[in-house]
């Protein structure tokens, strides 16, 4: 199997399952519990968060959730319910995750003013453009770290440093989001300056079902769930013990040697992407042509993830082609006469829906090799060709 | 051990003249078919209806909802069986009465009598008039309303006994499986011939499906969609046999050699060939499709004309002169409707011509098709097939 779905979600590490299984197995108490079985999960769960927090900015509390869409419900609805006696306007981007923009939906039908961020043909925002959308009663940015679809890293550091400064000047309270699901365990966010970072713990390597939400020191939220007040009553449940435990192994997994990773993983990323447009005419980047290491590199793509357009052909016909040869990949839109899965943030950038058709993405992990990327690049020439034939292309 | 008593009535069954004993004991069948998974069932005919016998502890509602998907069923009714004593039906009348009271509302009611055994010494307006009598007494609270009554209650006095009951839960009537042919239905995973299957099968024909896909144009959750439209429908006709046969080969000879506007047309000429082949192999005498006259290109008359040109077997179209409305109406009743709409296409549209022809001339097609080696394309496909078994 080549796995090249990896934004989708990612393989498990096999420590992390071996790790899980025990801590099902003989921690199984429930950690509010006062005796020592529930203790002992107690403390594994500390450790998990120590784990998680020292890959996130310093002066913050991380608190576990049910995954990376529960995080951005959280920050986004508790953070609009808290600060909305400073104004109605939260700002966020045409290219949101959904766990993003449909939560932005929900609170525009509650009067809530949401206002969406254009963006370019590679898909990154202008930090202008919001510096001159803020106002007074703006209370919430919320802007990805890393799009998932395109991989486009967006000025969040640009935009930090903005808010902070109008919150100087005019005494406002405005806070910052950042999805930073696609952007965990490849770039380093121990200096980034957000006040709610959202995490999931399957997209390193880890479980799914469990995710987290770093919270600012000094930034209140109302809970999010209400009942026994764990997770410093902001999100009550019996924690989830073996996803947790899961979570925090993956996440220091996944940050070690994170730099060199990451390199590695570029080196595979643009060898496809090489191989592919010299083998194979008329297919474009969607997204930011040059590759980024890190949060300072706005305006470039994290090489975990390559869109393509391949003209003249449909996605998910090339998706089924390769899925014969068991290459898993994703797609921008469905096969289907009235596309009902066409893709908002291909549209967004400006892409025509035959564009958005013809549209795939990889995305990568570090278990991806070169010598997998030479069977992709035969596989996708071949069936590129073949549909193009088919469609009588050019 | 306590067993419940309903009273199964076929509809047509009874107007087959001589053949009546063989439809009986078919249908019989059935109906034992459909409630093999209780222990301890007893069915029999008895005088033109059938009486099964089902234990107490078993849900009614479930029981009745088996019995009315059986083809064949016209009505099922819980019953009470009572000595032919008229004291003896009016107090279980009121008994049977008060167990309605504590479930339903009802202020009003009647009763209505049937005198099948003629040495009855009361005849049926005064047995409705007693019975209704110690009814009312039993109850306290109802009164009678001969017009418009909330309830009815409905007694039959027989040779070996005498039956209360109140309601008819009607089936779907029709022919009980089995007793009309078996036939191939060309299966997509649309709206249409999950219904055409369905109104086969209630005329008694049983059946198998062909399915046609495009993979890897079409996706593996379009095939799994197809499979649970035939769970459905299983549910009716018992397990299916299902034909799964990749059409892509001869789609991709359709697109590279003939011209665009006959591509579907000619895809369908292809598909009748090949379900016409594995009808034959499975013993099945005619071949079934979904189409609806003028529905889209392919199914306009002359379109109809040149498609059935390339079999020599009956070709059925029950749903030829319905509307769309009145299809999908059907599919909502019998339960594929939310099936069907699910977004995973049967048929990549790359292989839909921007303007199809509408009015083919079966000259033009034929000349068109001789681009084609047609009998190695067919055979290579119906030695492609894969068989899917799907039970209920």
């Amino acid at each position: 199997m080549i796995y090249l779905d990896n934004s989708a979600t990612t393989r498990q590490y096999d420590e992390v399952t071996e790790l899980m299984y025990r801590a099902a197995k003989e921690t199984f108490g429930n950690p509010s519990s006062l005796h020592a079985a529930g203790f002992e999960a107690a403390k594994l769960i500390k450790n998990a968060r120590m784990q998680v927090a020292e890959l996130l900015p310093k002066a913050g509390q991380t608190i576990f959730t049910s995954g990376g869409t529960e995080s951005d419900n959280m920050a986004l609805l508790s953070g609009a319910t808290k600060l909305k006696r400073n104004g109605r306007k939260i700002i966020t981007t045409s290219v949101e995750h959904p766990a993003v923009s449909e939560t932005c939906k929900r609170l525009a039908q509650r009067s809530y003013e949401v206002v969406s961020l254009a963006v370019d043909g590679s898909g990154c925002i202008s930090s202008g453009e919001l510096e001159a959308t803020l106002s007074e009663d703006t209370i919430l940015v919320s802007v990805m770290t890393v799009n998932n679809e395109t991989g486009a890293i967006q000025p969040i550091s640009e935009i930090e440093a903005i808010i902070r400064k109008y919150n100087k000047t005019k005494g406002t309270e405005i806070a910052f989001h950042t999805d930073a699901v696609q952007a965990f365990g490849k770039l380093n966010l121990t200096d980034c300056k957000a006040d709610l970072i959202s995490l999931s713990a399957h997209k390193f390597h880890g479980p799914k079902g469990v995710g987290a939400i770093y919270i600012k020191d000094g930034l209140k939220l109302s809970p999010f769930i209400t009942g026994g007040g764990q997770e410093k009553g902001l999100r009550s449940s019996t924690e989830n013990t073996t996803g947790i435990v899961g979570m925090g192994l993956a996440a220091e997994m996944s940050s070690r040697d994170m730099d060199a990773k990451l390199r590695r993983i570029a080196e595979v990323s643009e060898y496809l992407r090489e191989g592919i447009t010299n083998e194979i005419s008329d297919v474009r980047i969607n997204g930011p042509v040059g590759i980024g290491f890190s949060l300072s590199d706005a305006g470039t793509r994290c090489p975990s993830v390559l869109n393509l357009t391949f003209e003249g052909t449909r996605g998910e016909v090339l998706l089924h082609t390769l899925e014969q040869d068991e290459i898993y990949v994703s797609t921008g839109s469905a096969c289907s006469s009235n596309h009902p899965g066409e893709s908002p943030v291909l549209k967004a950038m400006g892409l025509s829906p035959k564009q958005i058709e013809g549209a795939i993405r990889f995305s990568f992990s570090e278990f991806n090799t070169k010598a997998e990327m030479d069977i992709v690049i035969d596989r996708i020439k071949t069936a590129v060709e073949r549909f193009r034939k088919l469609g009588s292309y050019q | 051990m306590k067993k419940n008593l309903y009273i199964v009535r076929c509809g047509e069954v009874a107007l087959k003249g001589m053949n009546k004993p063989y439809f009986e004991r078919v249908l019989l069948e059935r109906v034992r078919k459909s409630l093999e998974v209780y222990d301890e069932v007893e069915a029999a005919w008895i005088d033109g209806l059938m009486f099964v016998r089902v234990p107490a502890d078993i849900d009614e509602d479930e029981v009745i909802s088996r019995c009315v998907r059986v083809f064949g069923v016209a009505s099922v009714s819980p019953a009470v069986e009572v000595p032919k004593d008229i004291n003896e039906i009016g107090r279980k009348a009121g008994e049977f009465m008060n167990a309605i009271l504590k479930a339903e509302d009802i202020k009003t009611f009647k009763v209505r009598a049937k005198r099948a055994d003629k040495n009855f010494p009361i005849e049926s307006p005064e047995i409705a008039r007693q019975v209704g009598g110690m009814v009312l007494k039993a109850s306290k609270v109802l009164g009678v309303d001969v017009h418009r009554p909330d309830c009815t209650l409905n007694v039959d006095v027989r040779k070996e006994a005498a039956y209360i009951y109140r309601d008819k839960v009607k089936g779907f009537g029709g022919l009980p499986l089995g007793t009309n042919g078996k036939g191939m239905i060309l299966m997509s995973g649309g709206i249409d011939s999950p219904v055409a299957a369905f109104m086969m099968a209630k005329r008694g024909m049983s059946i198998e499906a062909v399915h046609f896909h495009s993979y890897p144009y079409t996706s593996q959750r379009a095939q799994e969609k197809v499979e649970d439209l035939v769970k459905v429908l299983a549910g009716y006709m018992g397990t299916v046999r299902m034909h799964v046969i990749n059409l892509l080969p001869i789609q991709e000879e359709i697109v590279k050699n003939c011209p665009e506007d006959e591509t579907t047309l000619l895809v369908r000429r292809f598909m009748m060939r090949i379900a016409e082949k594995v009808a034959e192999k499975n013993k099945c005498m005619m071949l079934i499709t979904g189409e609806d006259l003028g529905q889209v290109a392919s199914q306009t008359a002359e379109a109809l004309v040149v498609t059935d040109n390339v079999v020599s077997m009956p070709v059925m179209r029950p749903l030829i002169a319905m509307d769309k409305v009145d299809i999908m109406e059907k599919a909502r009743e019998i339960g594929t409707y939310e099936i069907s709409i699910q977004p995973y296409e049967d048929c990549c549209t790359v292989f839909l011509p921007k303007h199809p022809v509408t009015k083919p001339k079966l000259p033009r097609i034929e000349k068109s098709e001789s681009a084609l080696d047609v009998d190695a394309l067919v055979k290579a496909a119906v030695e492609s097939e894969e068989i899917v078994v799907i039970a209920p």
